[in-house]
């Protein structure tokens, strides 16, 4: 029988604009992930050699997140010598693979305590700037047919028909949770604020949130992958979907999820890990999974995912009280919900990263925090987490409550 | 040595004489290496002060040999390999002596020629009659010789990508404004004066003898790979480029892919990744297809091959064009602008005119674009002529009638013209379709008859269908062939038959689109599967381009034609679809749409009652099956043409349906299609969409008897 994995804790920064007027763009990405992990053993009593490993989600490991942040961090947290670290990339899965690998090490029997999480501050390392044979290497571009994402999400919408103002909608939707959410309290216990040296506030909130967003005001925004589309890459999708006569380019930074600095941290371990600490599981994760999808739709992992997470955990769809669906692009949700028959009342009831932003390494792990508080709150018992992820991944996680 | 001759002056400076003694040009074959290598080995070991390598022949030198490229098969990989590590080892063995070398280039100096050039540390040019260039990518190759590594050193990515990825030539002083020439120079001794100067000038020690890229602190010119300035470039050029290779041409690819990857290592590096590119291209089969077709079979059109031999050339004086419309307004311009003089007669004068208006509004463009002025435009036009009397053609020495496709009207102009023509002048049509023989019976002299079948826009289409007709005597087609070429156009030569060649066979392309409509495939599919597959337009796009009406027409006339002449009825692909748009008042684009709909100032959309007539099946077609029906259908179509006698050589079918009809180009034409998927594939394949989509895909039985042995199609 195998051990279980046991969350004791799952936190994260507040989410900053990730531009130069963004809150957070003063703050190193080192920074913001280590006082995460010295809040997380502060607020968790264990003793830091005690930790086997810090796995760390990052998409774009170069320059100031780069050269394995976890063991720097853990370094730059006064963390003892003993604790190893190491740094992910999964795409906008790292954070949530974080999370499952801390599980699969807790569950093998051979670590007992884990951190998991992830850390990206876009406003310092723009997306893509570690470049990557995908994109930058013409052979493998060309053989492989290298698609930006924005374009694969504007191709499901075409498919489905999901209509421009379907996705302002969906967006403005998000904004609207998220603003509810923040006002009733539901982020108080896994948000924990950024501070700077001298303990002076800089963020306390996710400053993305456009609380009177609608599709009115979202309505004027330009697609932002038209240009893009124009000039080739509309053309890649031509032999696969070859019934599409024109992709129709819905998607805009506004229904989009939001460039943003962030981090989160999750603690995951054995029952031995609780004794010895006394620390008190609050979750178990019951269920890991990955599937690889068509690469140039790209975002369409989430369901099959989910489904087989599912099968894993012996449960039915019906048997998850709630979903959180990265909100890469509306039509990712959308897509996601029509293919599995779930309840909308069930999916992203807080928000999500079109409203708070995506901090690419970290976004797993946040939302296993806002899915673990959020299960607390009401009462119920499963949840799942999932992502679409660069490349054609798909990744999904089931949590329950102990 | 036979290819090079040494000589050292006596200043110590090694002049090497590029001068193949067995040809009229130098080319870099197997013999160049070998003595090109040995003499780097010689310049070596002995004391010189540079080098300047030079031609004795009217062109600087030619480039790679196409032939050995013609041959090369996947199991000579590495032989192939090798031979061009040992060339670029002797180039880079000069280039790195520590003395000066230069380029004294006085004539075409292309392909492996010009990375000679590029080797060399000064490049000086005669300014007059010198093209230099890589045109390697045009014939599926890559310029293996150094010139992709030396290139995007010399000009950095961006800015080397035209000259490597489209095998853009330049004149000498095109060059010399692009930094790919140093001097330029007016005659041969000055040539020579200013090679020997610029070596005195930088002797044995100084930096410029130095490549740039060999000296300390380097760095490429716009950016390395990684710098971000380059990076969303580098990410969207590969999905820009495909929109004009669509997947089916390797070499603008590998070549992308060779700058971009030698463009990270050091040089010598970058040199073999370059090779092992050019190695994989030369021995793969898309080479052989443009080899095969833009190379040897152009050259043999070029050169007449196609035209009776022993017949004296002919020059033609003054052309007469019968009827002023779309297409008799295009030959003009097509006379005059290669400065022949030509008469535009029409029933009116004002109809005449306005047909001569057509090459005045291509000259305002022109001046527009910097490209005329209003000198040239007044000499052009003041050779068009305009009348609406036959009288005016009596000095004409060749007519070329361009009337309405109507029977009774072509035989009427025919007489009339004839009557007042001298003996010796040759009438032809521009008919499309209606069979020549037919139209000479209207003729006093059938055997001075034939048929000039332009395409349209003139201006622009190349190509020039000649039709023979039964009685059309070999100096009428000989003499046709010289006016072909005079007004800069390619001619093929076809024999009579209803819609010859081209129409006939672009005719099933249409159909078959339209045979896919009607089986429920959805139109998107139709198209995107002809853009996959290379085509420059998809069927049904280019069916409302030349009007639903007029392939009607066609229709109707070969089914009046056939039955009068008790001969059994084709099959009518895709009819069902012609009469329900028809129908629905769905024309063509010139009428307001057929297939697609044109919104104004918009981009054409297909038209939603498409999907209404012709319901889209639930499960996608295949994009495989659809991409080879249109490439099957036509090439099996052209079989026919070639068992009927209608085509006489598979030259005139590959050229005349890639310049004429929208072939795609990697395929190497519509019978090298053939050759290039091997006979015997080629019919299984055929057999299998024969039994999915209907008997129109079997192919003849003198394929059938190939495919046995697997043999190709030869002439």
């Amino acid at each position: 029988m195998a051990e279980n994995a046991y969350i004791f804790d799952a936190i994260r920064t507040p989410r900053g604009r990730g531009k130069a007027n963004g809150s957070l763009h003063e703050v190193k990405p080192v920074t913001l992930l280590s006082d995460l992990l010295v809040a997380l053993q502060q607020r968790n009593g264990f003793d830091t050699a005690a930790v086997d490993d810090i796995v760390m989600g990052c998409v774009t490991p170069v320059g100031d997140q780069g050269a394995d942040i976890a063991k720097t961090a853990a370094l730059a947290a006064g963390w003892s010598d003993d604790v190893a670290g190491v740094q992910i990339n999964r795409f906008c899965a790292s954070g949530l693979e974080a999370v499952n690998m801390a599980a699969m090490k807790v569950r093998s029997g051979w670590e007992q305590l884990v951190v998991a999480g992830g850390v990206e501050c876009m406003s310092r390392v723009p997306m893509a700037s570690d470049g990557g044979a995908w994109s930058q290497d013409p052979e493998t571009n060309f053989t492989t047919g290298f698609m930006p994402q924005g374009i694969g999400a504007d191709l499901i919408a075409t498919l489905d028909g999901y209509s421009r103002t379907d996705v302002d909608a969906f967006a403005a939707h998000s904004h609207q949770k998220a603003a509810a959410a923040w006002q009733r309290g539901a982020y108080a216990n896994s948000v924990v604020p950024v501070v700077d040296r001298n303990g002076v506030p800089i963020l306390d909130h996710d400053e993305f949130i456009r609380p009177d967003s609608s599709v009115e005001s979202l309505s004027g925004l330009k697609p932002s992958f038209k240009a893009l589309g124009d000039m080739g890459f509309d053309n890649v999708a031509r032999d696969k979907y070859h019934w599409i006569e024109t992709i129709d380019h819905v998607h805009t930074p506004g229904n989009s999820s939001g460039i943003v600095d962030g981090a989160a941290a999750v603690l995951i371990g054995s029952h031995a890990a609780a004794e010895q600490f006394g620390l008190q599981p609050r979750g178990k994760i019951v269920a890991t999974a990955l599937v690889g999808t068509d690469p140039t739709i790209m975002l369409t992992g989430p369901a099959p995912a989910a489904r087989k997470a599912l099968a894993l955990a012996g449960l039915g769809v019906d048997d998850i009280d709630l979903f959180e669906v990265n909100e890469a692009f509306a039509s990712v949700v959308m897509r996601f919900q029509r293919e599995l028959g779930v309840d909308w009342e069930k999916i992203n009831v807080n928000g999500g990263s079109i409203a708070m932003g995506h901090p690419l390494g970290a976004t797993g792990a946040v939302i296993i925090a806002t899915l673990l508080n959020e299960l607390e709150a009401r009462g119920l018992r499963r949840g799942m987490a999932t992502l679409c992820v660069g490349g054609g991944i798909g990744i999904a996680t089931i949590i329950e409550r102990v | 040595m036979s290819t090079i001759r040494y000589e050292k002056d006596s200043a110590g400076v090694a002049q090497v004489i590029f001068d193949r003694t067995d040809g009229n040009a130098n080319i870099m074959d197997q013999r160049f290496i070998d003595e090109f290598s040995a003499l780097a080995a010689k310049l070596a070991e002995e004391k010189i002060t540079g080098v300047i390598y030079r031609s004795a022949k009217k062109m600087f030198f030619a480039g790679g040999d196409l032939n050995m490229f013609a041959k090369a098969q996947p199991e000579d990989a590495a032989e192939l390999f090798a031979m061009s590590e040992k060339m670029k080892a002797a180039m880079r063995g000069i280039e790195t002596l520590g003395v000066p070398v230069v380029a004294a280039i006085n004539g075409a100096a292309m392909g492996g020629g010009f990375e000679l050039c590029l080797a060399s540390h000064y490049r000086v040019a005669l300014r007059r009659g010198v093209t230099v260039g890589l045109p390697e990518v045009t014939l599926g190759l890559l310029p293996g010789g150094g010139g992709v590594t030396r290139l995007v050193r010399m000009l950095g990515l961006q800015a080397a990508m035209p000259y490597l990825t489209q095998g853009t030539a330049l004149s000498a002083e095109k060059a010399h404004a692009a930094s790919l020439i140093d001097e330029l120079v007016d005659d041969s001794e000055a040539l020579l004066a200013a090679a020997q100067a610029w070596i005195t000038a930088n002797p044995a020690g100084s930096d410029a003898v130095t490549q740039p890229w060999d000296r300390k602190g380097y760095r490429m010119p716009g950016g390395a790979v990684s710098s971000p300035a380059l990076a969303g470039m580098i990410a969207m050029a590969p999905s820009v480029m495909r929109k004009q290779t669509r997947g089916r041409l390797p070499a603008p690819e590998a070549i992308l892919s060779a700058m971009v990857e030698g463009a990270q290592v050091d040089f010598d590096t970058a040199s073999r990744i370059e090779s092992r590119y050019l190695t994989e291209l030369a021995t793969g089969r898309v080479s052989k297809n443009l080899i095969n077709t833009f190379w040897t079979q152009m050259n043999e059109v070029k050169a007449g091959v196609g035209r009776p031999a022993d017949i004296a050339p002919r020059q033609f004086k003054r052309v007469a064009i019968l009827g002023a419309g779309m297409m008799g307004a295009g030959i003009a311009w097509s006379c005059a602008s290669r400065g022949i003089a030509c008469v535009l007669k029409d029933v009116s004068l004002e109809a005449a005119e306005k047909g001569k208006a057509y090459s005045a509004a291509l000259l305002d463009k022109q001046i527009a674009r910097g490209r005329a002025d209003e000198a040239k435009k007044a000499a052009l036009l003041a050779l068009i002529a305009t009348t609406d009397d036959y009288a005016d053609l009596a000095d004409c020495d060749l007519v070329i009638e361009a009337v309405f496709e109507s029977r009774e009207l072509k035989a009427q102009v025919t007489a009339d013209t004839e009557a007042v023509l001298p003996a010796g002048a040759v009438f032809a049509s521009n008919t499309s379709t209606l069979p020549i023989t037919g139209l000479a019976q209207a003729s006093a002299r059938p055997a001075q008859f034939i048929g000039l079948h332009f395409f349209s826009p003139v201006d622009k289409m190349p190509l020039v269908e000649i039709i023979v007709g039964e009685q059309t005597s070999a100096q009428t087609l000989a003499e046709a062939y010289d006016f072909v070429q005079q007004i800069g156009k390619t001619p093929i030569v076809v024999n009579d038959s209803r819609g010859f060649f081209t129409s006939r066979v672009f005719g099933t392309f249409t159909a078959e689109g339209m045979a896919m409509v009607e089986e429920g495939i959805a139109a998107a599919s139709i198209e995107n599967g002809a853009y996959l597959a290379g085509f420059p337009v998809g069927p049904l796009a280019v069916s409302d381009e030349v009007t639903l009406t007029l392939q009607d027409k066609v229709r109707q006339q070969t089914v009046a034609d056939l039955t009068a002449a008790g001969q059994p009825l084709p099959e009518l692909v895709g009819a069902a679809v012609l009469d329900k748009l028809l129908a629905a008042g769905r024309a063509g684009k010139s009428t307001g749409g057929a297939f697609y709909n044109y919104p104004e100032g918009g981009k054409k959309r297909l038209w939603p009652g498409l999907a209404e007539l012709f319901p889209v099946a639930s499960e996608p077609a295949s994009i495989d099956d659809i991409q080879d029906r249109l490439l099957y259908i036509q090439a099996i179509e052209t079989l026919r043409c070639r068992e009927e006698g209608v085509l006489t050589t598979t030259r005139d079918a590959n050229v005349g349906s890639i310049m004429g009809i929208g072939y795609p180009a990697w395929t190497g034409g519509v019978l090298q299609f053939v050759n290039y998927t091997g006979s015997a594939a080629f019919v299984a394949r055929a057999d299998q969409l024969a039994a999915l989509y209907g008997p129109r895909f079997s192919v003849p039985d003198s394929l059938r008897a190939l495919a046995a042995t697997n043999a190709r199609l030869e002439d």
